[in-house]
C-alpha cells in the first residue's frame, strides 16, 4: 500500500533515453541514477535547473510519477527503472508501458500502474487543480484510488509478480531452485 | 495443433511452466556488452554464484569504445572503467570476450551472427533493445534488463509470460532506391511506435523472402521501435547458405541433425496469430523521419502532417525540438552531418549501398560524415571489395567499429541544434548528443544527403 501525492509528466511516449540520457551509463555500479532522471528536460546544457520542468518545481512532490501514454520505450536499459527509483519513485502511472521497462520496474521494486485513458486523465486534472491531490495504490487489491474524490479503478498484475512484489522474492532464488531441471534439459539442447 | 514459426522456437525452450505466472524459458545464446552487463556481475559476487553456462555466453565491447585511436588507451576514464571491468568479469568467468582491438570485435548485433553464434531456432538475449536482430535467422532475440542479465547468467534461463503473436506480411518488389530501412520505417509509421508492444512479430511475405540477409536483419532490428520485443523471419536456403561454415556453426553430422530441424521451422498453414497487417511492398518510398520517435517518417515526397488532436501537445513539442513546422517538405533541408553505421545499418551491404551513390561524387565540404563499420569483418570487407578507395576518393574517411554515434556515449555526438541523418535506428531527443536533430533514413538516403549536403531524394542519383 502506498499512499502520496504525485509528479504529473503529461507527454506521451517518454523513452529511456530522456529518462537517462546514455552518456549517464557508465558506471559500473547501481548508484546515484536518480540525479540524472531526466537530465536533458531537468538542466540546461551549464547544468542549471530548467525552471519549467516538473522536477524543478516544489510545488509536485511525491513517490508517484504520472506519465502520458506509452511510457518508457527505446531501450533496454535497467538504469532508466533504477533512476526512476533512486529519484524516489516507487510506482509510475500511464495509460500505456513500454514492455521491457514496464519489466525492468517490477524486477527492481518499482510498481508499473496501467490505468485507462479517462482514469489518466482524471489524474492529470486532479493534479493540475490541486498539487496535493493525493493517491493511494493498493498493491493486494489492485486499486488505485484518487483519494480526495474517491474514484479509483482497478489494474492488472502479473500474479507471480505481484506475490514476489509482495514478498521481497527474488527470480533468481525462483530459478537456482530449477538448477538440475534446467542442466537436464540443456543436455538436450541440439546446440 | 498448428502452430506459428515463434509457438515453435518459443515452446522448445520452456523449461517450466509457472501456474498464471511466467514461463522459465532456456536462453541458447547470451550476449553481453560493457553497459549493461557490470551490475549484473556484481549481482552474481553478492550471491556468491558463477555463471551456469560460460560457453553459451559471449562478451564483447561496443557502446562506449572510441571509434578512433584504438589502439590507445580509451581517453573516458568512465568508459575506461567499464570496459576493464568487462573484461575481468569474463576472465574471472571463462567467457570468451572480444574487447576492443580483438579481431572479432565489433558491435554485438554484428559480430554474433558473422560468426554463426546466431542460429535458426535459437533463443538469444542481451542487455540490449537490438537484440531482435537475430531474429533474421528464425531464432526468438530479444532485449533484457540488468536483472534479467543476471538471471540468464545466473540460470541459463529467463522468466518471462509469452507475448502475443503479430504477422505483418508484405509482398511485392521494392523501388530501385528502396531499402529495407525504408521497408521497416514505413511499418512503423504505419504501427506507430506502440503498435506492436506485447507482441512478437513475424515478418513474411515475398518482399522480405527476397530480402539479402543483411536486409532481414536491418528490418528485424528495428522490431522494438514499434513495441514488439521483437521480430523473426522464417530461416530459408538464403539463411542456410549465410551461417554454414562460420565459426560456431554446427559442422559435420551435428549441422545435419540441425538442418533436420530447422527446416521444420515455419508457421503452419492456418496458424493463428492474434494481430496482422498486410502492406504492398512495391508503393513503399524511401523514407525519412522528421519528429523525435521512429513512428514519425514519411516518405521522401511527402510534407510533414498536421498534428492530429490527441497528442498534440507531444507532437507539437517534438516539432519545436526538430525546428520544423507542419506542413514543410523534407526535401532540401540543410543537414550538418550524416552517421552511417550502427546494429541497424553498419554491414557491408550498406556500405556497398552507401558507396555506389558516392561514387564519382564529393562529399558536401559543410557535412561532417561519421562512417563506422559494425565490426572489423565489415571494415576488412569494404577495403577488400574497393569500397574503401571509392569513399576516400569521394572525400570521406572510414572509422573504427563501434555503436558510435548511435547512442553517442563516446565522443561521436552530433553537437546540438545540428541536423544529422543517420542510418541508425533512434531519433529521440538528445540521443545523437544533447540537443542533436536526428533524421533517420536507409545507406542510400544518407549518401545522397551527404554529397548534395541537403535531404534528397535519393532516386534522383541513381
Amino acid at each position: 500500500m502506498l499512499q502520496s501525492t504525485a509528479v504529473p509528466l503529461p507527454i506521451e511516449n517518454v523513452d529511456t533515453d530522456q529518462i537517462i540520457p546514455a552518456r549517464f551509463l557508465k558506471a559500473t555500479e547501481r548508484k546515484g541514477f536518480g540525479d540524472n532522471l531526466f537530465r536533458d528536460w531537468r538542466y540546461n546544457q551549464d547544468n542549471t535547473p530548467k525552471a519549467d520542468f516538473v522536477l524543478n518545481n516544489p510545488t509536485f512532490s511525491g513517490k508517484i510519477l504520472v506519465g502520458g501514454k506509452n511510457f518508457g520505450s527505446g531501450s533496454s536499459r535497467e538504469h532508466a527503472a533504477w533512476a526512476v527509483y533512486d529519484y524516489g519513485f516507487r510506482c509510475v502511472v500511464s495509460s500505456f508501458f513500454a514492455d521491457i521497462f514496464k519489466n525492468n520496474c517490477l524486477n527492481i521494486g518499482v510498481l508499473p500502474v496501467q490505468v485507462s485513458e479517462s482514469f489518466l486523465s482524471l489524474i492529470f486534472d486532479a493534479i493540475e487543480k490541486n498539487p496535493n491531490t493525493s493517491m493511494t495504490v493498493d498493491l493486494p487489491n489492485q486499486t488505485i484510488t484518487l483519494d480526495e474524490i474517491g474514484k479509483h479503478e482497478n489494474f492488472d498484475i502479473n500474479p507471480y509478480k505481484k506475490e514476489n512484489l509482495q514478498n521481497g522474492y527474488d527470480d533468481i532464488d525462483y530459478l537456482l531452485n530449477l538448477k538440475e531441471q534446467i542442466k537436464d534439459f540443456a543436455q538436450n539442447r541440439p546446440f | 495443433m498448428k502452430k506459428t514459426l515463434f509457438d515453435k522456437v518459443w515452446d522448445a525452450h520452456v523449461v517450466h511452466q509457472i501456474e498464471a505466472g511466467p514461463d522459465v524459458l532456456f536462453i541458447d545464446r547470451h550476449m553481453v556488452h560493457e553497459v549493461t552487463s557490470p551490475v549484473a556481475f556484481l549481482g552474481l559476487k553478492n550471491r556468491k554464484i558463477g555463471v551456469l553456462y560460460a560457453q553459451r555466453t559471449f562478451a564483447t565491447a561496443d557502446h562506449n569504445t572510441p571509434t578512433i585511436n584504438q589502439h590507445l588507451p580509451v581517453e573516458d576514464p568512465l568508459s575506461a572503467n567499464q570496459l576493464a571491468a568487462l573484461e575481468k568479469n569474463a576472465k574471472e568467468h571463462n567467457i570468451s570476450y572480444w574487447g576492443l582491438g580483438h579481431e572479432k570485435n565489433g558491435i554485438v548485433h554484428v559480430v554474433g551472427p558473422e560468426y554463426g553464434i546466431t542460429l535458426p531456432g535459437a533463443t538469444i538475449v542481451c542487455g540490449d533493445s537490438h537484440t531482435s536482430t537475430h531474429g533474421a535467422f528464425g531464432a526468438i532475440a530479444f532485449g533484457i534488463g540488468t536483472s534479467e542479465v543476471e538471471m540468464v547468467l545466473a540460470s541459463q534461463c529467463i522468466m518471462q509470460p509469452k507475448p502475443k503473436k503479430m504477422r505483418i506480411t508484405v509482398d511485392g518488389a521494392l523501388q530501385k532506391g528502396v531499402a529495407p530501412k525504408d521497408v521497416a520505417l514505413f511499418i512503423i509509421s504505419q504501427l506507430s511506435t506502440s503498435g506492436a508492444t506485447g507482441y512478437f512479430v513475424e515478418y513474411a511475405g515475398s518482399t522480405f523472402r527476397d530480402m539479402s540477409m543483411e536486409g532481414r536483419m536491418t528490418v528485424c532490428n528495428l522490431s522494438i521501435e514499434m513495441g514488439a520485443r521483437g521480430g523473426m523471419i522464417a530461416p530459408d536456403q538464403k539463411t542456410f547458405e549465410y551461417i554454414q561454415g562460420r565459426e560456431f556453426t554446427p559442422k559435420g553430422n551435428d549441422w545435419d541433425t540441425a538442418m533436420n530441424y530447422w527446416s521444420t521451422l515455419h508457421t503452419d498453414e492456418g496458424a493463428a496469430f492474434d494481430k496482422e497487417f498486410f502492406f504492398d511492398g512495391s508503393s513503399i518510398e524511401p523514407m525519412i523521419t522528421f519528429g523525435t520517435n521512429p513512428g514519425m517518417g514519411i516518405g521522401i515526397q511527402k510534407s510533414i502532417p498536421q498534428a492530429e488532436n490527441s497528442g498534440k501537445a507531444t507532437y507539437e513539442k517534438s516539432l519545436n525540438y526538430m525546428g520544423f513546422s507542419q506542413g514543410d517538405e523534407m526535401i532540401g533541408k540543410k543537414i550538418d552531418f550524416v552517421f552511417l553505421g550502427s546494429c541497424t545499418n553498419g554491414r557491408i551491404e550498406d556500405f556497398r549501398a552507401f558507396s555506389e551513390i558516392v561514387k564519382g561524387r564529393k562529399k558536401a565540404d559543410h557535412v561532417t560524415a561519421w562512417l563506422v563499420p559494425g565490426s572489423h569483418q565489415v571494415r576488412k570487407a569494404i577495403e577488400n571489395e574497393g569500397l574503401l578507395q571509392i569513399l576516400e576518393e569521394a572525400g570521406f574517411e572510414l572509422r573504427e567499429p563501434g555503436c558510435s554515434a548511435c547512442l553517442a556515449m563516446n565522443d561521436d555526438k552530433i553537437p546540438a541544434g545540428k541536423y544529422a541523418v543517420s542510418t541508425s535506428n533512434r531519433n529521440f531527443e538528445g540521443r545523437q548528443g544533447p540537443g542533436a536533430r536526428t533524421l533517420l533514413a536507409s545507406p542510400i538516403m544518407a549518401a545522397a544527403a551527404a554529397v548534395t549536403g541537403q535531404v534528397t531524394d535519393p532516386r534522383t542519383l541513381l
